[in-house]
């Protein structure tokens, strides 16, 4: 099977200032993206996410490097057929209504036909729009405008989607109603290309993630084997216990209200909390095992570089 | 049919501007003015009518070309909307020339409603219908035509309002030029008349498009000069175009 998208040693640099100074933003990137999978691409603000995702739409010309969509050159129509993309911060000709926007965008890949209303009118029933079909995008909230997008990126059924922080702007239904809408691309079939700075939302939805760090990747891989399944330690809240008994079996201990909050390293000693909370007939409020997260990773990575 | 989705789009766009009903509002004030001027003159009025008229009708047809051209494709960058419409397949050709015919029907539709309104006040006038009148219209819209293409190719590498400075400077030269013509005619052979005879070729000459003096006195407009002046016109902006796609073919959207 053909990789879905393949960008090898990517070299991109703008020209800055009064002396057009050039200032490198891209310094070698490659990538895989297997089909079919939700690929993560993380980094902090201006570590040349948005940059290659211009690149690999053909906004910007790469100096050195190649990029392969779907087994076609990047900058061919027939990869151009099978994508799907949206914007940081979705601008849109907001003259149109919801409707004449999305029949815009399908002119482009076909002649209008019967079935193009019924699409249209699918389309916006999946990002749950079908109410502002009248409206025009001028009136739209942040929101709507992130869900017409999507749904422009999808008017072509597209077989790679890429999405530039697609959950940016969003209220917390809306960033459910958007993983949602990405999990079903992914029972689809459709391999999905998202950027985002925000680890939790990179952490629920992908499968693969590539750290980019100053214009360079930093790790890749599969999200699994990225973060070990490892414990780190063990956070509990427990009441009615004195503080001279925990201090030898734990690490931190931090008081609120009636609530002690303790991490405990050492797995033996969460046997011994447990045992004094039972004798002391105190009582236990939460046991919560910390293994690493995307945030470890990133945090720890950050401080490599 | 991608160039055509794209032109309707930004016909779409330019009619639902208002910027547009207050030119046409001015025109159509201007238009009118021509007809209280007449008023006040001694002699042949209709010919004060159609002359200050067509002034108008070309003023405010290249200021409207030079508004739209150098706005729009301006627009699609500033407000990124260009990166969802180049991720579609399109050659970025084709999204220029969408944009330049979109632009064009825009300025047929808004300089037909201007010369309705013209011929309706010289109607009114004498009762008839000047058709010689069409001549001077079809090369309005020519030099209209040019002024898209010009403002367009300024619009691929700059502002708004330099590429409007630009295009108007290009327009006011390409009205006088044809003073350098009468100056080769003049000059002594020599190093100095070579150099002002290239000047006079790289420069347009939009006198070539402007038929309103033989209009308005009713002078004979020979066809192999109509036809001469409208290749002119169509090579001038084929030209021009090529310049910009060639220009945008590689540019950078960051």
């Amino acid at each position: 099977m053909k990789t879905a998208l393949k960008i090898e040693n990517l070299h991109k640099s703008f020209k800055t200032g009064f002396a057009l100074k050039k200032k490198k933003i891209l310094k070698g990137i490659s990538i895989n993206v297997e089909p079919g999978e939700i690929f993560g691409y993380l980094g902090p603000n201006g570590a040349g996410k948005t940059t290659t995702i211009k690149c690999i739409l053909g906004l910007i010309f790469p100096e050195q490097g190649d990029i392969e969509i779907l087994g076609y050159p990047y900058l061919s129509l027939k990869s151009k057929e099978k994508l799907g993309f949206l914007p940081e911060n979705p601008y849109f000709y907001d003259y149109l209504n919801a409707e004449e926007f999305l029949d815009f965008y399908n002119r482009l890949y076909h002649i209008p036909s019967e079935q193009t209303k019924e699409k249209i009118r699918s389309l916006l029933e999946l990002v749950g729009l079908e109410k502002a079909k009248d409206l025009q995008l001028r009136k739209f909230s942040k929101g709507m405008l992130q869900r017409i997008g999507l749904a422009q990126a999808l008017i072509n059924d597209p077989e790679l989607v890429i999405l530039d922080e697609p959950l940016g702007g969003l209220d917390p239904l809306g960033r459910k109603e958007m993983r949602d809408i990405i999990f079903q691309l992914k029972e689809k079939g459709k391999t999905v290309f998202l950027s985002s700075h925000i680890l939790q939302d990179i952490e629920m939805i992908c499968d693969k993630v590539a750290i980019i760090m100053d214009g360079q990747i930093v790790s890749q891989g599969k999200l699994q084997e990225l973060i070990s399944e490892k414990i780190l330690f063990t956070e509990m809240i427990v009441s009615g216990i004195d503080k001279s008994d925990l201090e030898p079996l734990a690490e931190e201990i931090t008081f609120q209200g009636d609530k002690t909050f303790i991490k405990v390293f050492r797995e033996e000693n969460i046997k011994d909390i447990l045992a004094l909370v039972q004798e002391k007939k105190g009582k236990l409020h939460s046991l919560l095992p910390r293994t690493p997260t995307l945030e470890d990773l990133f945090v720890g990575t950050v401080k490599k570089t | 049919m991608k160039i055509k989705a794209i032109a309707l789009n930004t016909f779409k766009e330019a009619i639902r501007d208002r910027i547009l009903y207050l030119l046409l509002f001015f025109a159509a004030a201007a238009l009118i003015f021509s007809r209280v001027l007449a008023l006040l003159t001694v002699g042949d009025r209709v010919k004060i009518i159609m002359d200050v008229g067509l002034a108008s009708l070309s003023l405010f047809g290249v200021l409207m070309a030079i508004l739209m051209g150098t706005g729009l494709v301006y627009k699609e960058i500033d407000k990124k909307t260009i990166y969802t419409l180049l991720s579609k397949p399109i050659h970025r050709y084709q999204f220029l020339l969408g944009k330049f015919f979109g632009l064009l029907i825009t300025l047929f539709v808004m300089l037909f409603l201007m010369c309705l309104i013209f011929m309706i006040i010289i109607f009114l006038h004498n009762f008839t219908i000047e058709w010689k009148m069409f001549i001077a219209f079809f090369f309005i819209f020519l030099e209209m035509v040019l002024v898209t293409a010009v403002a367009l190719l300024f619009s691929c590498f700059s502002t708004p309002i330099l590429s409007s400075i630009f295009t108007l400077s290009f327009f006011l030269i390409g009205r006088t030029s044809w003073g350098l013509e009468t100056l080769i005619k003049k000059m002594p052979s020599g190093l100095g008349k070579i150099t002002a005879q290239i000047i006079y070729t790289i420069l347009p000459d939009l006198e070539n498009l402007n038929y309103k003096t033989e209009v308005v006195h009713n002078l004979p407009i020979p066809v192999d000069l109509v036809l001469f002046s409208t290749l002119y016109g169509i090579a001038y902006s084929v030209f021009v175009l090529t310049l910009a796609i060639l220009i945008f073919r590689r540019r950078d959207f960051i």
